[in-house]
């Protein structure tokens, strides 16, 4: 290695100014937005121009934003929640109960395939999933189920990664011998898996659970081009529906206009079930997302 | 770890009794999944990408037609730019703030920092565009006076086409950042303790550790990131999609190559094209993955 030479020890505050600066810079840059989106929720348009963008504006304001806000369409955005949270629910529970299981296998037992099927897997996950939108259309409607929500809940259930992040943590964190030992007990390979590797799986089954319920929360080409009903629509395209209501963004918008603030609630309301999830799943995030890391 | 890696042939028996049955049980349901949902569109894509609406072969007509529509290259352009930008900021900024991380805060400090870089995560999708949307609105930003200093009073003049990639390339970053940061950091623990103090006992000082010891044990890392990121850029759709919703204008809805495809599909009946667009996508993004793994050795075993 072409190290030499010696950094002079007076160079090290300034140093640590310097970096101590970019580390605060950044910190502002990432929560500003969101802070600044809190106090939005709670002005009224007129305080969101004229006040000082991180006043607090007042709670009667951000109920008259949430009165407003239910009422627009009749409560669509509470009929878009609904939604969101069934589609992101069937398809997690249908991701769980087939990326757990087929993890195992791939990490546990050989079978003809295991090769193939691992790598496909990699591959399919450095795809694009939204360059596939245009074909998954066409494969839908050859199925007759566009306008369903079986036509997002099913390409959701497929998620490769939760495979891949199942197989890993397998191979790594459980070892071999003790289903050796539960077979020998006379365990059936169903007994197995539901005996000894499930219960050992729990923190591979919260991180997948969180990231595929964050991917199928935030997904917006899939549900925009499938279901084109606004009230089948999840939460991210409803929002987008109501950004084209907003006057000062869309001059065409009709008589049913929403306000900056009832926009700013909007996407609030939108992103607290990913926060609160992110709250619970935040143990398993580190380790898990380290799980190939630490594979030595 | 000893692995035995018996190939499971034809003419062998699988060790464990009924283990012949169980494997191929358990990945049925993801096997279908995985054709369903990845191999039949892809084949799905590839057959209307060479045949015309009526089903006959049409070799790379629909290609050579998209390729000529008057938007095509302007998009690719823009999706180039776009990735340039946003995987050039990716990797300085995420590496140099994990490294900076880990060198100066420790314990509850460098724990806070790296939530507080995590929150906007959880606002990808519409939210995260919707934020910035406003942020780029000199009439409500919190950063107005900043944008007022760079010549910009209105949000016509913010979101000028010129600018767009750049403003795409700040939303991506301020969602998709604070994940990478946390994976480089633990990454970056994961350098053995006596490795560093090599390092420092040899005179290496903050820098010359960084360059010469940390990044190259985080290479696989950072190709690993610049795969996905690469995945995720092609891709471009929801933020140029709301942006020209809000755009007064502005914005058209041709910026990214996938708004082409929708575009082609949904508003002229193109269908063949846009399945041409959409293989071209896949092909260049496998491509690139591809180039990636192999001239990293990702999947090496070390």
């Amino acid at each position: 290695m072409l190290i030499k030479s010696k950094t002079p020890a007076t160079s090290s505050t300034s140093y640590r100014l310097l970096a101590g600066s970019v580390l605060t810079v950044f910190v502002v840059f990432f929560v500003l937005p969101v802070l600044w989106l809190v106090l939005a929720a709670t002005k009224t348009d007129q305080q969101l121009v004229h006040g000082h963008p991180l006043s607090f504006g007042s709670f009667q304001a951000l109920l008259d934003n949430w009165d407003s806000l239910t009422g627009f369409q009749d409560g669509a955005i509470l009929l878009w929640l609904g939604n969101s949270a069934l589609y992101a629910v069937i398809s997690l529970v249908i991701t769980l109960g087939v990326s757990v299981p087929a993890g195992y296998a791939l990490a546990m037992t050989e079978f003809r395939g295991r090769r193939t099927l691992l790598i496909a897997t990699l591959i399919v996950m450095l795809m694009p999933t939204a360059t596939l939108v245009v074909p998954l259309f066409l494969e839908i409607n050859a199925a007759r189920l566009i306008g369903t929500m079986w036509s997002i809940v099913l390409p959701y259930a497929f998620y490769p990664f939760g495979v891949y992040l199942t197989y890993i943590y397998f191979t790594t964190a459980v070892p071999k011998d003790l289903l050796a030992a539960a077979r020998m007990d006379g365990c059936s390979e169903f007994g197995v898996f539901r005996h000894v590797a499930l219960p050992l799986a729990t923190p591979v089954i919260a991180l997948v659970g969180f990231f595929s319920f964050v991917a199928n929360w935030t997904n917006y080409f899939l549900p925009y081009v499938m279901l084109p009903e606004s009230d089948q629509m999840p939460i991210q395209v409803g929002v987008g529906n109501l950004l084209s209501s907003v006057p000062q963004f869309n001059p065409t918008a009709g008589s049913l206009a929403v306000e900056r603030p009832q926009l700013a609630l909007a996407t609030l309301v939108a992103i607290t079930p990913v926060l609160v999830v992110f709250l619970f799943a935040q143990r398993f995030l580190v380790s898990g997302m380290l799980a190939g890391a630490t594979k030595e | 770890m000893s692995v035995t890696s018996s190939p499971a042939g034809p003419g062998r028996r699988p060790r464990g009794a009924g283990q012949g049955w169980a494997g191929p049980a358990f990945v049925a349901g993801y096997t279908i999944l995985l054709v369903a949902f990845g191999v039949l569109p892809i084949g799905y894509a590839v057959y209307f990408a060479f045949t015309d609406a009526g089903g006959t072969f049409t070799g790379f007509a629909n290609f050579v037609g998209t390729a000529q529509d008057f938007r095509f290259l302007d998009a690719v352009g823009h999706v180039a730019v776009y990735l340039l930008f946003w995987l050039v900021s990716l990797v300085v900024f995420v590496v140099a703030l994990a490294l900076l991380l880990h060198r100066l805060a420790s314990g509850p400090v460098s724990r806070t920092l790296r939530f507080l870089y995590y929150i906007p995560g959880a606002l990808a999708g519409a939210a995260s565009v919707l934020v910035w949307l406003f942020m780029l609105d000199p009439t409500v930003s919190p950063v107005r006076s900043l944008l007022s200093g760079m010549g910009f009073d209105t949000f016509g003049q913010v979101i000028a086409p010129g600018n767009l990639a750049v403003l795409f390339t700040i939303i991506a970053f301020w969602t998709g950042a604070g994940g990478w940061i946390v994976v480089m950091y633990g990454a970056l623990n994961n350098i053995p303790q006596d490795v560093l103090e090599a390092a420092r006992i040899d005179g290496a000082g903050a820098w010359k550790t960084a360059w010469h010891v940390q990044i190259p044990m985080l290479r696989k890392w950072i190709v690993y990131m610049v795969i996905l990121a690469f995945a995720g850029g092609v891709q471009l759709f929801v933020e140029p999609q709301l942006l020209s919703l809000a755009s007064v204008g502005v914005a058209g809805r041709d910026y990214s190559l996938n708004q082409l495809t929708y575009d082609f599909a949904f508003q002229m009946n193109n269908i063949n094209g846009a399945a041409a667009v959409s293989v071209e996508l896949l092909v260049v993004s496998a491509s690139v993955a591809g180039f990636f793994v192999a001239r990293s050795g990702f999947f090496d075993a070390d």
